[in-house]
């Protein structure tokens, strides 16, 4: 009896938890700009949709890997895989969940164009210095 | 996770913090040394293992209270948060010999086994309070904020992870792949706020929250 009620609290927890932490991590870029060179790479639209988060991870792919932006890359695509099965469930139930779903998703589109706009400058700058050694 | 602690300024704040990863950088070590000595299937490393996990487990609950202090700093209410994680902790440790009181047989391993999932669980009430005073009192530090929420993941996939052991004792084979996983989250969640985000980094919190 006792298991079971801890199960149940840890997982309302861990949903409440993940999903603020992931937040917190995302609200760092809501207020950077999408560069330019990102709208004209991807044909992005501001603000940016949820649709275009698989071109732009692809993109990101593509671009020489900072250490530093490995894990929350991770975390983040995993938060946008878990926001889409509370899509596919828990908003055929409740409605309202639909809207908020779109919208953070939309945020985690917005989060890893940030990063492919730094990824973007990270080589440019390699190739600066490469050029001139 | 020290390391950057260093570089970053940030080891007399959140010392508790640093002695919990130092120790459990010196558990690893003894585990790694008990295994090549004894074997998995060793009594010794079975013991080792619960019991060095328990300690580390009350010291993370000593980092939590410190995280505790931090919050409320500016009520000066550090000495009634000490009282009070004090007071928990035996609690919780009396109230984990009571429930294995019964069972005699193997009363220490199955109390080690009760008393981690009594942690967990209490430090994960612990941590989800520290998080309601947090939004309440409107604290804004996104690191504290990181260090907080990290903790909460950390606790809430453990205590899951124990109460399934104990439901389904069967699953357990399965289940022990969980805690190493889970462990590499928490130094990789702490270095990333220590070493990207700067102490002055500001946050709503309201606006991460997902219950307000």
């Amino acid at each position: 009896m006792m298991a079971v009620f801890i199960l149940t609290c840890s997982i309302i927890f861990l949903l409440q938890f993940f999903i603020s932490y992931c937040r917190s991590l995302i609200a760092s870029s809501v207020r950077e700009p999408i560069s330019q060179e990102v709208q004209e790479v991807t044909g992005m639209s501001r603000p940016a949709a949820e649709e275009e988060f698989a071109r732009v991870v692809q993109l990101l792919q593509l671009c020489p890997e900072r250490p530093e932006e490995r894990g929350e890359i991770s975390l983040i695509r995993a938060y946008f895989r878990m926001l889409g099965v509370f899509r596919s469930t828990v908003a055929r139930v409740v409605p309202s969940v639909e809207r908020w779903t779109s919208s953070e998703r939309g945020q985690c589109t917005h989060f890893v164009a940030v990063v492919l706009g730094r990824r973007i400058a990270f080589s440019r700058n390699l190739f600066a210095q490469q050029m001139s050694n | 996770m020290i390391v950057c602690a260093v570089k970053k300024q940030a080891i007399r704040p959140y010392i508790f913090l640093n002695i919990y990863m130092a120790a459990s950088l010196f558990v690893s070590i003894g585990r790694y040394n008990i295994l090549q000595h004894f074997g998995l299937a060793s009594n010794e490393y079975v013991y080792f293992y619960y019991y060095s996990d328990t300690l580390l487990t009350i010291l993370l609950y000593f980092a939590l209270t410190s995280l505790y202090s931090r919050v409320f700093s500016e009520m000066h209410a550090e000495q009634y948060v000490k009282l009070g994680a004090v007071l928990l902790l035996g609690g919780t440790a009396l109230f984990s010999y009571g429930v294995v009181h019964q069972a005699e047989s193997k009363l220490v391993t199955h109390f080690v086994l009760e008393l981690q999932q009594n942690l967990y669980f209490v430090g994960l009430v612990l941590t989800y309070l520290l998080w309601a005073a947090v939004l309440k009192l409107r604290e804004t530090r996104t690191r504290l904020i990181q260090l907080v929420l990290s903790l909460g993941v950390y606790f809430s996939l453990l205590a899951a992870n124990y109460a399934l052991r104990n439901l389904y004792p069967g699953l357990s084979t399965l289940l022990q792949i969980l805690p190493p996983l889970v462990g590499c989250f928490l130094p990789a969640a702490w270095v990333y706020a220590f070493w990207r985000i700067p102490e002055e980094a500001r946050l709503v919190p309201a606006r991460v929250a997902v219950l307000r």
